[in-house]
């Protein structure tokens, strides 16, 4: 593994992870990959613990054991006497700010206007200069197709306007890698387009990605690999053909069928 | 026989505008104080440390759970006591710190309610984005707190304007103390009593006016035309008409 490491392949690498709520076992023992540009799409029936994975990774979850790497570097935790301590919020504050999260529920700041959402972070936790952080950020809304919204606020834009709107927000901090939480499950129908049309360019452009999604059909096209979870485990992965074509597990191809 | 002479006579007397002076910057101290004590006591409160939520709770509990006269007191005739009168404090700073401890515990209830407000995901969101949970908490969620915090905030610090009138009872010549020093001697206490209760009234309709101002701009889309048909009035808000939440209206529309 350090070997992958060594050559800069590997963004992500989670070894046995596990997670409880209560006497609940959300995550059994989870094992995950994810390469430098590459898109990594998790699927699977609710409550199989794939958001969790997801939160785990950035450390908005606490694992109960296993491990997990972000190039390298151990998520949320130090190594002291062979125990996992928990790492002080600075190194965990500074590890997320080059991750970018995207919530099922958008989470746009609500008191201030789109521009100052994206503008927030950069200022106040990279301290860049406002000019600077304002052009970026202008560059960022247009990409999201968003320039006429800069001085909307939150809940003055559609559900797929403020989407686009976190997505230029996360995108802001030039993270390495991005997370999205099923960033188009609290959309209608009608605006889930444009949201992937972003994330779509997103891939396309070489970001490090994984996706907790239930748009197949995005998966299909987009997903480098594709991850199928159940009940806190992963039972199958592949490439999107194998997966969605020659699924061999029989929970895979029951999810599939369920959905398709 | 009701004297209007006497009340004229006092109306607008050196005596009477500065006791009501002493009034309003012994409430506004008092408040301030009281802000920034509950601001630290409802962190401490919804801290997951027992450490830091268990004296909060304690706190609270004690300072909510007995009249703000008996701690005025306790601290005017105990504090010398215990300390064998090395702490002797003037009256106007017994007050200031009693009031203040009192508000504080009330203000840190007020302020745990309006963050608890905020939606969980937006500290979430903050905390994605690599902000440490001070800066959170100071850049994101207190600010949109504030709607919910400075309704009840008002109601506090016109509570706090007629209050003060406790202050009296150790001889600190606030409003009420100065209406029984001159009308005690003169049997004029029911004129005194109209004279500081117009200038109670004044302070709170006057506090009335600052609190709808702060309200409106907390407001992000300020007022729209809907809001400023539905918008209470200074006058509901102050005799206390309509709904009795008063400006809590406001913010929790939406």
């Amino acid at each position: 593994m350090s070997a992958q490491w060594a050559n800069g392949i590997e963004m992500v690498r989670a070894e046995n992870v596990v997670k409880r709520f209560g006497s609940l076992t959300v995550l059994n023992g989870v094992d995950l990959s994810v390469k430098r540009k590459q898109v990594v799409v998790i699927i699977g029936p609710s409550g199989s613990g794939k958001t969790t994975m997801l939160r785990c990774i950035n450390h908005l979850e606490k694992i109960d054991s296993g491990r997990i790497y972000i190039e390298g570097q151990l998520v949320g935790y130090r190594e002291q006497a062979g125990r996992l301590v928990e790492d002080n919020e600075a190194s965990i504050a500074h590890m997320r700010s080059q991750i970018g999260f995207v919530f099922q529920r958008f989470n746009l700041f609500a008191h201030i206007t789109a521009l100052d959402n994206i503008i927030e972070a950069p200022i106040h936790v990279l301290h860049q200069p406002r000019v600077e952080v304002t052009e970026r950020a202008m560059g960022l809304l247009e990409k999201v197709g968003l320039t006429e919204k800069a001085r909307a606020y939150p809940h003055k834009l559609s559900g797929g306007q403020q989407q686009r709107v976190a997505i230029a927000r996360a995108l802001a901090m030039n993270p390495k890698l991005m997370l999205f939480d099923e960033a188009t499950s609290a959309l209608d129908p009608e605006l889930v387009g444009e949201v992937l049309k972003v994330m779509r360019q997103l891939a396309e452009e070489g970001m490090t990605m994984v996706v907790v999604t239930h748009e197949m059909g995005f998966a299909r096209e987009v997903a480098d690999r594709v991850i199928f979870m159940d009940k806190g485990v992963i039972v199958e992965e592949g490439s999107a053909e194998q997966i969605f074509d020659n699924a061999e597990n029989e929970r895979t191809r029951g999810f599939l069928r369920s959905i398709l | 026989m009701f004297r209007w002479d006497i009340v004229w006579q006092f109306l607008f007397s050196g005596f009477i505008i500065q006791a009501a002076w002493t009034t309003l910057w012994i409430s506004v101290v008092a408040q301030f104080c009281g802000v920034v004590l509950g601001l630290f006591l409802a962190l401490m409160r919804m801290s997951r440390f027992p450490l830091l939520s268990g004296p909060a709770r304690a706190y609270i509990w004690f300072f909510r759970g007995s009249p703000l006269l008996v701690q005025v007191l306790l601290l005017w005739d105990g504090l010398p006591k215990v300390s064998n009168n090395v702490l002797l404090l003037p009256d106007f700073a017994v007050i200031l710190v009693a009031f203040s401890l009192n508000e504080g515990a009330y203000m840190a209830e007020i302020i745990r309610a309006g963050i608890s407000s905020v939606d969980t995901g937006q500290m979430e969101a903050a905390k994605s984005l690599g902000m440490r949970y001070a800066l959170a908490m100071r850049r994101i969620v207190l600010p949109q707190a504030a709607r919910v915090i400075v309704p009840p905030l008002g109601n506090e610090f016109n509570n706090m304007l007629k209050t003060t009138s406790i202050a009296s009872v150790i001889g600190l010549e606030e409003l009420t103390g100065t209406a029984e020093i001159f009308g005690s001697p003169t049997f004029s206490i029911f004129e005194l009593l109209i004279v500081v209760t117009f200038y109670y009234l004044l302070l709170t309709t006057l506090w009335g006016f600052v609190q709808s101002w702060i309200e409106n701009r907390l407001n992000p889309d300020r007022v729209t035309k809907l809001e400023l048909k539905e918008k209470k009035s200074w006058t509901e808000r102050m005799i206390g008409l309509g709904s009795r939440t008063g400006g809590g209206t406001l913010a929790s529309r939406r």
